[in-house]
């Protein structure tokens, strides 16, 4: 047996003797705020492991949990695909349920801002069974009042005219309908002229002198002509114009969605609506020859 | 009776001093009495290390650096129980302990009975012994302690010139 020299033995001793006292100073001394010293080191020297150890568990933990222990995890993803496709179906009906919030408080607006004028507010019901013609079914009728001939608006501007009343519904020709128009006149220059409907989205202006000037995006109201529509109220913008002989030929932009109708307004009577925003803000634009616009509700001024 | 022998390996001739029975003891117990009564009546006494010195005085005279830094151990474990409750266990056991165990490794090494060497020996332990003990202070009490000062280099002069006195006396002891 080999014998350890005793000057190791010696040092061994000396290890062992110092290392006794400090561990012994350890299990005397506290530091201020962390316990005894002796249990400073011991988390001090444990920590690391256990670190270590709950990194290795977790990353086990993950590994069994997603690539192993995944029985439950299909039927999961179908419950909540269905789930995610409730909350869509949801959300398209909040979003529709705010979007017909805002068309409502809108046309609430709309009827408060124009208390004295007899009208009826009223829901689309329905609309025409093929394409040859643009109407809707709205869902008042002779008993609100409406009858045939009555001028149908939205906020936004003219729609159409009741063609048919029935007791409790009636039918609404649309502008854009190929019987359908009205007596209208740009703001700027005050040209009257019928606008009609093309049995297409655009409307057209007819029978504007081809010495005219008319450029796109001037405004278009009506004019009262047609003893349907009041005075003033918006029916669109000139998209574009073409030269003809000896007409015009402007295609006009609605400005009623009339495509998109859920609510509209029945003009009871004839008087005069005032859509403010539209005609002042048209006629505020400087317009060569340009007679002064006619105040909301009032006759405007002839063409000469 | 011979009281020495001499070591057979590279520190031959070197002699190995040999104490009667209970003197090694006697001696720690008394500089640790002293130690605690002398600073009583005379306060500048305070600056002596008497158990410093029977640490060092046993250590280079037995030369063994395993008895040594046992008794180094003992020394300074009772010095701790003397020296009330703020003093932990260890703190001058572990100073103790290095001192014991250099002395007496040192003690087999070299001749240290000349008063000059030990002059140079005690001072140098002293120094080490407080730098052992800073250290415990500074890492294990987290006490601020600094490393040197003048009071220092005084004490260990003071204890230095006190060993060469001391360790004539203690050679008495030796059988």
């Amino acid at each position: 047996m080999v014998g350890v020299p005793s000057r190791h033995r010696s040092l061994a001793l000396l290890a062992g003797v110092l290392l006794a006292q400090v561990l012994m100073l350890a299990l005397q001394v506290k530091r201020d705020s962390r316990g005894r010293l002796i249990r400073v080191w011991s988390m001090t020297a444990v920590s690391p492991f256990e670190k270590g150890g709950a990194w290795g568990f977790d990353k086990v933990r993950g590994v069994w949990g997603h690539y192993f222990a995944l029985q439950g995890t299909t039927r999961q993803n179908e419950e909540l695909r269905a789930e995610n496709d409730e909350l869509k179906l949801a959300i398209s009906q909040l979003q529709s349920k705010a979007a017909e919030g805002d068309r409502l408080a809108l046309l609430l607006n709309f009827r408060q801002s124009h208390e004295k004028v007899p009208m009826v507010m009223a829901r689309v019901i329905g609309a025409s069974a093929g394409t040859a013609s643009h109407t809707v079914e709205i869902d008042r009728g002779e008993r609100d009042g409406i009858r045939r001939n009555m001028a149908v608006i939205t906020p936004d501007g003219a729609v159409g005219k009741i063609i048919e009343s029935y007791r409790d519904t009636a039918q609404v020709l649309l502008l854009s309908d190929k019987e359908g128009g009205a007596g209208a006149m740009l703001v700027s220059s005050r040209i009257q002229s019928p606008v009609k409907g093309t049995g297409e989205p655009m409307l057209s202006m007819s029978y504007v002198a081809a010495e005219e000037t008319v450029n796109a995006g001037e405004k278009i109201v009506t004019s009262g002509m047609d003893k349907i529509f009041p005075r003033d109220v918006p029916i669109g913008t000139v998209l574009d114009v073409k030269q003809g002989n000896p007409f015009k030929q402007i295609r006009v932009k609605p400005a009623a969605r009339l495509d998109r109708l859920e609510e509209v307004i029945v003009l009871l009577t004839q008087e005069p609506v005032n859509f403010k925003s539209d005609t002042e803000e048209q006629g505020a634009q400087p317009a060569a020859g340009n007679s002064a616009v006619p105040a909301a509700g009032k006759p405007a001024a002839e063409k000469p | 009776m011979n009281d020495t022998f001499e070591l057979r390996d590279s520190e031959s001739h070197i002699e190995v001093h040999k104490f009667f029975p209970g003197a090694v003891l006697g001696m720690a117990v008394v500089s640790l009495v002293l130690q605690r009564i002398l600073p009583v009546y005379l306060p500048k006494l305070e600056i002596l290390d008497l158990p410093l010195l029977a640490t060092i005085y046993f250590g280079l005279s037995r030369r063994n650096p395993s008895t040594g830094l046992l008794l180094g151990t003992m020394i300074g474990l009772m010095q701790d129980s003397l020296s009330g409750p703020t003093v932990p266990f260890g703190e001058y056991g572990i100073a103790k302990t290095v001192i014991g165990y250099l002395a007496s490794s040192i003690g087999s090494r070299l001749d240290t009975e000349h008063p000059l060497a030990r002059f140079a020996l005690v001072g140098l332990f002293y120094v080490v012994h407080q730098a052992s003990l800073t250290v415990v202070r500074r890492l294990l009490l987290n006490q601020p302690e600094g490393w040197f000062n003048m009071h220092l280099a005084i004490a260990a002069l003071v204890n230095a010139v006190l060993g060469v006195v001391l360790f004539v006396g203690l050679d008495r002891l030796r059988r």
